[in-house]
């Protein structure tokens, strides 16, 4: 195969117009051959940027030289010792910003496509049946982790590793945090991928208890104090979705993107057999530019609505993952940047009919860095629509803080814990994921679980 | 986990089930609520905790039949078990919070409406077991559907009305409020449970009373636990969440008519998933949903 180094191995695709018709994934991956391809590109630097710019430092040019030899095996031991999820972060990790965003070869042409290297191992490693190893004896030590999303999953996996004996307690009735109830299908299969990950952590040994909400059904401290468990892990992410506090949020149409996508993921209301409602609606305006808004949008669509993005800034700011804006615009995906809405009017019986907006421009940069939008006086219109998703971030449940005593969280309602360890503020208590760090990312929950586990295991170990 | 050890039809289609939930039983108070599905594809759905014994670790659930997974809930008989149940959610009444020598001194009138009943009798029982003696307004359409009478009777000085008068006082519960404040009897709290429209009412006229009242609110769910939004509601002039601040409120606060109106969201919906669980392959129009 004679190939232009400076440009990728194109990944194949579903056809816009096809997916945006099903739930099926849209992203087919490498085979061999491309996979193959792709890896001859790596430069295999000396310092290599790209490890720096990883979460949790894979050795990213050494599982990369593995599969130039044709070595998947080698090249997924590379990956396991520093991911437990890899074929999820070559799904959803924000490649362009992280590992791929500092690649040698991306400053003259094309970056390493990295993501979908790590997927192609990850997927081969599963057809190959290759599987974590499980410890060899236990240790007879007790840890209960709170959540199954990465960073639980991540850190009770470890913890089962070294010895531990592990039970996940999880408040939902299916184990995946948001890889279940928010990620759709279309970008992560849920059998094929999620339940096999679920499943290696399971064969370590790993207890999952479904239906246990902390804080609820029971407690903390009596986790530790009567139900035998050395330390506790919590894990259980930033769920509390925000809403605007606009005239007409409440009318009938008007969700938060979390209930929508739960509805769709979680219980499958996509499907037609589905015993679980969802509105089919005609125009659905989506408020957002994140991750979650382009998956509430692409479900909408899907759903069969005409699909809009409302977002405050402008392309660039986006916060999504570049694919997804990408895959969202190929699909039909409407964008109505530097756009606020105001209010939302409903009809005599309460449905939503249309939503008021109001143009923006992008002033001075804030502390942050980022140009703040400002409203463009009398820019004030209309967008008729039947159904309005509310995708404006969220943050940690309230419920664990507010149940055990001694556990300090921050003025944003996040857990307070120790980057090098994950402790927290009460004893034997660790924490990690988006529960400390408020939403942020696959990975970096991950990588929190991971952390997490080793301090638990070197506080256990010391006593 | 969570078998059914005993099933009970209380009325022609309202059911009574205690279920084996350890956790639940052990935590649970008063005004708390869980979510149960009936099988690996099931809804969650939503039901107020009737009792609860936490040494046998059994709690008791009342529920009618109203849409296909009720309907499909209430095929479950004595040994089966429900795929999941998740509990106990929500904030317990503000009852089991006060001095119990403060709650001797109160004048407390419950009013029970249809299903609601059972709620009902989970705080009565629990006054009755710390001595404090409550009035109970306990409504229903018309004698058959009058349900658990003994056990209410037997934790509060009950009042039953009927709509059609065919037991008790006739009239609706509001009537009945009337009734009795006539009669010279005087409450300084009311706590209604029942179907919205029945809470509403009731807050119009405790309001023209003065009489603080605090309801049940029953919203459509998901999670339960706070992730969703989807059980947002109206008090005063803050949107809460129902299945974490409540499911108790201030009923002269709430916004009955925007909470009722949520409740249609899925309406036609779950009329057509009730007639196809109903009928199966046999469903041949008039549900209004299909060709
Ligand atoms: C729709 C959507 C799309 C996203 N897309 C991406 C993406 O493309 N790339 C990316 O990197 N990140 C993405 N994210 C963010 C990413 O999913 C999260 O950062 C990550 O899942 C956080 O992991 P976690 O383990 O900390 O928490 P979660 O995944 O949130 O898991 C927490 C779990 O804890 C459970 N829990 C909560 N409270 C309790 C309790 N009291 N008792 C018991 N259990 C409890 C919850 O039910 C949940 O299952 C997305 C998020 C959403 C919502
Ligand atoms: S049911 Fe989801 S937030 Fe209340």
């Amino acid at each position: 195969m004679t190939m232009d180094m400076f440009k990728r191995v194109p990944v194949r695709e579903q056809d816009p117009k096809v997916r945006a018709t099903n739930f099926n994934e849209v992203c087919l991956g490498y085979n061999k051959e491309e996979a193959e391809a792709e890896a001859q590109r790596c430069l295999n630097c000396k310092k290599p940027f790209c490890v720096q710019g990883c979460p949790v430092s894979i050795n990213i040019p050494g599982f990369i030289a593995k599969l130039k030899d044709g070595d998947v095996e080698g090249a997924y031991n590379v990956i396991s010792e520093s991911s437990a999820l890899p074929a999820i972060c070559g799904r959803v990790c924000p490649q362009e910003t992280q590992c791929e965003g500092k690649c040698v070869r991306g400053i003259k042409g094309e970056a390493v496509s990295i993501g979908k290297l790590e997927r192609y191992v990850a997927d081969t490693a599963k057809e190959m049946g290759l599987k974590p190893q499980p410890a060899a004896e236990k240790n007879g030590k007790k840890v209960a982790v709170i959540g199954s999303g990465p960073a639980g999953l991540t850190c009770a996996g470890d913890l089962a590793k070294l010895g531990y004996d592990v039970t996940i307690f999880e408040a939902l009735h299916k184990a995946g945090g948001v890889l279940v109830y928010g990620i759709p299908e279309f970008r992560l299969p849920k059998d094929a991928v999620v339940q096999k990950e679920i499943e290696n952590v399971k064969s370590l040994g790993v207890k999952i208890e479904l239906d246990c909400v902390i804080g609820k059904s029971t407690t903390i401290d009596s986790l530790l104090k009567e139900e035998g468990f050395d330390a506790v892990f919590i894990g259980s992410g930033a769920g509390l979705p925000r809403f605007m506090h606009i005239p007409g949020e409440q009318s009938l149409g008007v969700f938060s993107a979390n209930e929508y996508l739960t509805r769709s993921n979680l219980m499958q209301a996509f499907k037609d057999e589905s015993r679980t409602p969802i509105m089919k609606a005609k125009k659905c305006v989506v408020v957002g530019g994140g991750n979650v808004a382009m998956d509430a949008a692409r479900t909408a669509l899907r759903l069969g609505a005409e699909t809009h993005i409302v977002y405050r800034r402008s392309d660039e700011e986006l916060p999504a993952r570049r694919e997804e804006i990408e895959h969202a615009k190929h699909e039909g995906v409407i964008f109505n940047l530097l756009t606020n809405p105001t209010e939302i009017h409903a009809d005599e019986n309460g449905w939503v009919k249309s939503i008021t907006c109001v143009k923006m421009e992008l002033g001075e940069p804030d502390e942050s860095g980022r140009r703040s939008p400002v409203v463009i006086p009398g820019s004030e219109f209309e967008i008729e629509c039947d159904c309005v998703i509310m995708s404006l971030g969220t943050s940690p449940n309230p419920l664990i803080a507010s149940t055990t005593e001694g556990l300090e969280v921050n003025r944003r309602k996040c857990i307070v814990a120790d980057e090098a360890t994950g402790m927290t503020s009460k004893e034997n208590v660790y924490a990690g994921g988006d529960a400390v760090t408020g939403a942020a990312t696959v990975i970096l929950a991950m990588g929190a679980g991971k952390t997490a586990a080793k301090g638990i295991h070197e506080y256990l170990s010391d006593e | 986990m969570f078998r059914i050890i005993k099933k009970e039809q209380l009325a022609p289609n309202i059911y009574l089930m205690d279920v084996e939930a350890e956790r639940i039983a052990k935590h649970a108070l008063p005004g708390q609520f869980l979510i149960v599905r009936v099988d690996a594809d099931g809804e969650r759905i939503p039901l107020t905790i009737c009792d609860y014994d936490p040494e046998k670790g059994i709690v008791q659930i009342v529920f009618q039949v109203i849409g296909g997974e009720t309907y499909r809930m209430s095929l479950l008989e004595e040994g089966d078990s429900f795929h999941d149940m998740v509990g106990p959610l929500g904030r317990p009444s503000d009852l089991t919070e006060l001095p119990v020598e403060e709650l001797k001194n109160k004048k407390i009138c419950f009013i029970a409406g249809g299903v609601g009943t059972a709620p009902v009798y989970c705080q009565l029982k629990w006054l009755k077991n710390n001595g404090v003696d409550v009035d109970c307004i306990q409504g229903a359409r018309s004698s058959d559907l009058i349900i658990l009478e003994d056990e209410m009777a037997a934790v509060s000085s009950l009042h039953v009305c009927t709509d059609d008068g065919s037991k008790g006082i006739k009239g609706n519960v509001c009537v009945a409020l009337q009734q009795l404040i006539d009669e010279g009897h005087s409450f300084d709290r009311v706590v209604a449970i029942g179907p919205m429209i029945m809470m509403k009412f009731v807050c119009q006229l405790t309001k023209e009373l003065g009489i603080e009242t605090i309801v049940s609110m029953n919203p459509i769910m998901v999670d339960g636990t706070g992730m969703c939004g989807a059980c947002r509601l109206t008090v005063g002039s803050e949107v809460k969440f129902a299945c974490v601040d409540g499911p108790e409120f201030d009923g002269h606060q709430v916004n009955f008519d925007e909470a009722m109106k949520r409740m249609t969201l899925y309406k036609t919906e779950e009329g057509r998933l009730y007639l196809q669980a109903k009928e199966g392959d046999s469903h041949h129009g008039g549900c209004g949903m299909c060709d």
